[in-house]
């Protein structure tokens, strides 16, 4: 049920030398077989270099092998021969386009020198971080009639010698890291249900762990864990209660839960020391909050998981009864900061509701310390201070029937596209998007099993009166809770953030194209880089023998997309359909 | 479609049809002789992410897509005038028997999302 193209190997190259020497002799050599069978193994996988859980706490410099390539969620590579002095002879080592058209999110992963890079279209490939060499292609097929509403995929988890990539309808597969083969296949969900993958699932504890998308498709989200040698399920832990389970209060009327969202389609960070995987949660199904009474957890909310059993140890609901589509799936990165003249534990979340939250991370308890607006907000009136609850202006709530504007726009002052930490300049570095807002109403919407189930009549886009641009690089002090530099940028920003040793930065996201890098100090662009589309991509940065490289994807499509397509019914004409087609590119000093 | 009996619907949702009814006059080309009085129908799955194809655009009357404002022209075959479709929906010929709509051919196009 897959297909993998295999590797050229020595023996194909000295079968075609030998081609060209016969054919000057009129002579013909036919295949041995008419299946392409695979040969020896190239160097760079016969060297290659397994996973255990020591280099997953502690991954070497040179290597990205989680999704912010540590578990605290950083996004820092402390490589740092790329400088602000430097930087401007970045150069384009090798690209290699895709085959396929929609977002391209997921970071190339890159594991001694042999790089996995998951796409759209439910790919996997792996090549040659040095060279651009393909050595593998993994393909698995989709059902025709599955509703894949976010066609991407963030990125493959590596653990052993295997790697495991969440397929699209709701299957957990685990490949071959040498051969690209399938090793197992487990079913998670049931895509006729309306559950669909996206997620780069997260290796922690020994367990491949990893939750589902589907909160416009009427699902119940779920965080489960899985065996890594055999794909057995070890514990599985929904993110709404059902009746009778802490928190099924918050659900009052009926069935709700069944239906009721808070999917997971981003990896959760790790806490190593207390065994805890911190997940952000999807919104609740369907959008509008009075169709489903109750604060509604664990939607829109972070919660600190249990790695041996998937018991509930803490979280903290961003805010309550969403009715504005705001997902808070990014989860919460592990920073320790002071406050009061106190070091605190931290976990700091850049929410989708434009709050930037501090929280503290305890064994057994996730603290509120303080949230504000890192964008233009008129939905929270405040927060109480001992809770952290946002105080709601109901004005700003659209509901059944009932139309209300609301800023940040559905998509957040930040969406899915993470945020950066440099231990470094100790600042957080947030994509954000500022000066949007939403006009919706609502309706009731009927239950069909894998349709949509939102409930919406009206969804339009609107930005703030005066304003003079959208997308940002913003840098934040968490010590001090100010900000420390604004960087405006050209268009709205969908680039998730790289922070590097080197004191540079790097991000795309917007739809001019370009690929850029940052001057971690000062926001200062130092370095730009046309792609052939926008870049989507989780930017990464790795080493081969001694030397760092700087990769990302290139490929436009998802909610990037769909919000270039609203921002042009916005200012027609101003903001054409970037071209789709994706592609990988390495960077490197010449 | 079960070739044998010739049913259109069998279950799947790969078979939802949409239905407009048009002005006669603003059909264009094959579209006129898939129509019957004015009515046009339409595979409802969108060919890009397989989302059910069931909003109306004001004023371009347009049809389109909620999940990816992929936008359709049922007047013509139903090609993609925006968004990120690779192609029309799959068209499904109708006429007028006993004075019912009824499905007078297969669908013409393939049905489901298209696999890059």
């Amino acid at each position: 049920m897959f297909k993998t193209c295999k590797w050229m190997h020595g023996a194909a190259a000295a079968a075609f030398v030998v081609g060209i020497s016969a054919a000057s002799a009129q002579q013909t050599i036919a295949p041995a077989s008419t299946t392409p069978t695979g040969g020896p193994l190239p160097d760079v996988l016969l060297k290659y270099a397994f996973v255990n859980s020591e280099r997953l706490k502690k991954p070497e410099d040179g290597n990205w092998l989680l999704f912010r390539r540590t578990y605290d969620g950083w996004g820092y590579s402390p490589l740092a021969q790329i400088t602000p002095a430097n930087v401007g002879r970045l150069q384009l080592v090798w690209s290699f386009a895709t085959g396929q058209v929609e977002g391209h999110q997921a970071p190339p992963i890159v594991n001694n020198g042999v790089m996995f890079v998951a796409t759209p279209g439910n790919q996997v490939l792996a090549i040659e971080a040095k060279t651009g060499t393909l050595l593998w292609r993994y393909k698995r097929p989709l059902p025709e009639d599955m509703t894949n509403l976010h066609p991407t995929s963030r990125g493959v988890g590596l653990y052993g010698d295997l790697l495991f990539f969440a397929s699209a309808d709701a299957n957990l597969v685990a490949i071959d890291a040498k051969t690209g083969k399938e090793r197992w296949v487990t079913k998670v969900a049931d895509y006729r249900n309306g559950y669909y993958m996206s997620i780069m699932p997260l290796v922690a504890d020994g367990k491949v762990m990893l939750g589902t998308s589907g909160g416009e498709l009427g699902v119940r989200g779920f965080v489960a864990a899985y065996e890594p040698e055999s794909g057995k399920e070890l514990w599985r832990t929904y993110t709404v209660p059902e009746p009778g389970q802490p928190g099924s209060e918050t659900w009052p009327q009926g069935d709700q839960w069944k239906t009721g969202g808070g999917s997971i389609w981003v990896p959760g960070t790790y806490d190593p020391d207390t065994n805890l995987a911190f997940w952000g949660t999807g919104n609740g199904g369907p959008w509008m909050g009075d169709q489903r009474p109750g604060d509604n957890l664990y939607t829109s909310s972070v919660l600190a998981l249990d790695g041996k059993s998937g018991q509930i140890k803490g979280y903290f609901q961003y805010h309550q009864n969403d009715s504005w589509d705001w997902d808070e799936v990014s989860p919460p990165i592990l920073v320790n900061y002071k406050q009061g003249g106190k070091d605190v534990k931290g976990l700091v979340d850049v929410a989708r509701d434009g709050y930037l939250w501090r929280l503290e991370r305890t064994a057994d308890k996730i603290n509120f310390v303080s949230g504000q607006p890192f964008v233009s907000h008129n939905v929270f009136k405040g927060v109480e201070p001992k809770t952290g609850r946002p105080i709601v202006d109901p004005d700003r709530k659209p509901a059944t029937n009932k139309v209300a504007t609301f800023c940040p726009s559905l998509w957040g002052g930040k969406d899915w596209p993470p945020a950066a930490y440099s231990p470094k300049t100790r600042l957080l570095y947030v994509p954000a998007n500022d000066n949007l807002c939403t006009e919706l109403k609502g309706e009731a919407p009927k239950y069909v099993a894998g349709e949509l189930y939102v409930g919406v009549s009206t969804n339009v886009l609107l930005m703030v009166a005066g304003a003079d641009h959208i997308g940002e690089l913003q840098a934040w002090n968490l010590d001090t809770g100010k900000r420390a530099w604004t960087t405006k940028l050209p268009s709205q920003n969908w680039g998730p953030v790289l922070a590097t040793g080197g004191d540079l930065l790097f991000s795309g996201g917007t739809n001019d194209r370009l690929f850029r890098a940052f001057d971690a100090k000062t926001g200062k662009i130092l370095w730009q880089f046309p792609t052939l589309s926008g870049v989507n991509g989780v930017p990464v940065s790795f080493a081969v023998d001694g030397k760092q490289y700087i990769a990302v994807q290139s490929g436009w499509g998802v909610d990037a997309a769909r919000m270039q397509g609203r921002l042009n019914l916005l200012f027609p004409g101003k903001y054409p359909a970037v071209p789709q087609g994706g592609a990988i590119y390495v960077f490197a000093l010449k | 479609m079960d070739p044998a009996q010739k049913i259109v619907r069998n279950g799947s949702r790969l078979n939802k049809v949409l239905l407009v009814a048009l002005d006669a006059s603003t059909l264009v080309g094959a579209t006129r002789e898939r129509a019957a009085a004015g009515v046009v129908a339409y595979s409802a799955i969108c060919p890009h992410a397989g989302c059910e194809v069931s909003g109306w655009v004001a004023g371009q009357n347009d049809i389109e897509c909620a999940c990816h404002n992929s936008r359709y022209n049922p007047r013509d075959a139903a090609a993609v005038v925006d968004g990120p479709s690779p192609r029309a929906l799959s068209a499904l010929p109708l006429e007028v028997m006993d004075g019912k709509l009824v499905v007078a051919k297969p669908f013409i196009g393939r049905l489901g999302v298209i696999p890059a």
